[in-house]
């Protein structure tokens, strides 16, 4: 029974990886809230979110797969750390409330113009944008939201949101790093996105000195072992387990 | 006839229903996208509503049983283009919806608009005074709102 997998790195693989890995691993992190929300109705929200990302990663593996002669779950579950190719940004523990709606509001500004521009080309990948426009304009309104009431809400909820961008951004850098065949999202464009709601949300943008990046070759923090260590249990323990 | 044959797996295949709102079939929904005929062998095609709709596995294999109670032999495949919308609803699904109880899916302009809200009716007393308590509700393409008037809960069908 096949344990681990190689995986073809020809354009076409590298950049439907990437974004495959983006959305589970952030789908993941999200889906780590379910039944520990502060309130019921995003405890659903959350959950929601997370399916969605996964439904996105799902299309994009089977892509990917179509041209590497895998599964999607092979693709998911049968590869090791360093054969991910995620943001760092996503991979980074869900910490407070803040912290989480910071990660997605990050992510989302970021992702959906993409969706949209990706879905207005012929790339192979085209299809998939398009669908997956519809639910990250969703995403991002709802975290842009919650931000606002976060950073323009209470003195300990500001502090929080604060403290929740100033550890992140030094992760948002990497999003703009090129992939192959890609469409490139302007970073000013995404930072204007950013201020615009930080604004309404009484937060400071912070300018890191700083900008880690290497998640997209595999070079990730030590969190994402422990995130598939989770995720990758039952097949690593029962290769090739069914339903 | 292949003509035949199409019409008969149509009217098959739009019996099968959205396991999570049972009062509409696939058809209504806009999910059952078109069916083509190669000999004897019927293809169907239908579309996801969202990415990651646990559904459509299941719809998948109701649309097969469906087709073999028929006596049709033939095959379900998955497109996602071009992505389906709320707007693809018919008529008849939305009075369907309204009438079991969610108010059926707004406009698709208002996705991106900050605490934005449509004005909606509720599927119980028609007062427009609702508001909204989760963008995210019982499943993907659901949304939890309120009436003020009649103080009942209600889903709405998210436009997409």
């Amino acid at each position: 029974m096949t344990t681990t997998i190689t995986v073809a790195a020809t354009p076409l693989a590298r950049l439907a990886l990437a974004r495959a890995d983006d959305a589970l691993i952030l789908g993941h992190r999200l889906s780590e809230w379910c039944g520990h929300a502060p309130i019921l109705e995003e405890d659903l929200s959350l959950a929601n979110i997370a399916l969605d990302l996964i439904g996105q990663a799902r299309s994009l593996y089977t892509l990917a797969g179509a041209v590497t002669g895998h599964t999607e779950d092979q693709l998911a579950y049968l590869r090791d750390e360093r054969q991910f190719s995620n943001l760092l940004l996503v991979e980074q523990p869900n910490g407070d409330f803040a912290l989480t709606i910071a990660r997605l509001f990050l992510y989302s500004a970021y992702i959906d113009p993409y969706w949209r521009a990706l879905g207005a080309t012929d790339s192979a990948l085209s299809d998939i944008a398009a669908k997956a426009e519809k639910e990250s304009g969703y995403h991002l309104r709802h975290s842009a939201e919650w931000l606002i009431r976060l950073g323009d809400g209470t003195e300990e909820s500001h502090r929080r949101a604060q403290s929740a961008l100033d550890r992140l951004f030094p992760f948002t850098a990497e999003m703009f790093d090129p992939l192959p065949d890609d469409v490139a999202i302007d970073p000013a464009d995404w930072t204007a996105e950013v201020d615009t709601i930080l604004t309404h949300a009484t937060l400071t943008r912070p300018s890191p000195a700083w900008q880690h990046n290497g998640g997209r070759a595999g070079r990730h923090t030590e969190h994402l072992g422990h995130l598939l260590a989770e995720m990758q249990h039952l097949q690593r323990t029962h290769p090739g387990a069914t339903w | 006839m292949p003509g035949d044959l199409r019409a008969r797996a149509w009217a098959a295949a739009a019996t099968v229903c959205d396991p999570e709102i049972p009062v509409l079939s696939i058809a209504d929904l806009g999910v059952l996208r078109d069916i083509r005929v190669d000999g004897t062998i019927v293809e169907v095609e239908i579309t996801p509503t969202y990415s990651g709709c646990p559904a459509m596995r299941m719809i998948q294999i109701e649309i097969e049983a469906a087709l073999h109670q028929a006596g049709i032999e033939g095959r379900v495949v998955t497109t996602l283009s071009p992505a389906w919308t709320t707007d693809w609803m018919t008529a008849e699904g939305r009075r369907k919806l309204r009438e079991y109880g969610i108010a059926p899916p707004p406009p698709a302009s208002t996705r991106r608009a900050l605490f934005g809200q449509s004005i909606i009716a509720c599927p119980r007393c028609a007062s427009t005074n609702t508001e909204q308590l989760a963008e995210f509700g019982s499943t993907s393409c659901k949304a939890l709102w309120r009436c003020r008037a009649c103080r009942e809960p209600f889903d709405l069908f998210k436009c997409h």
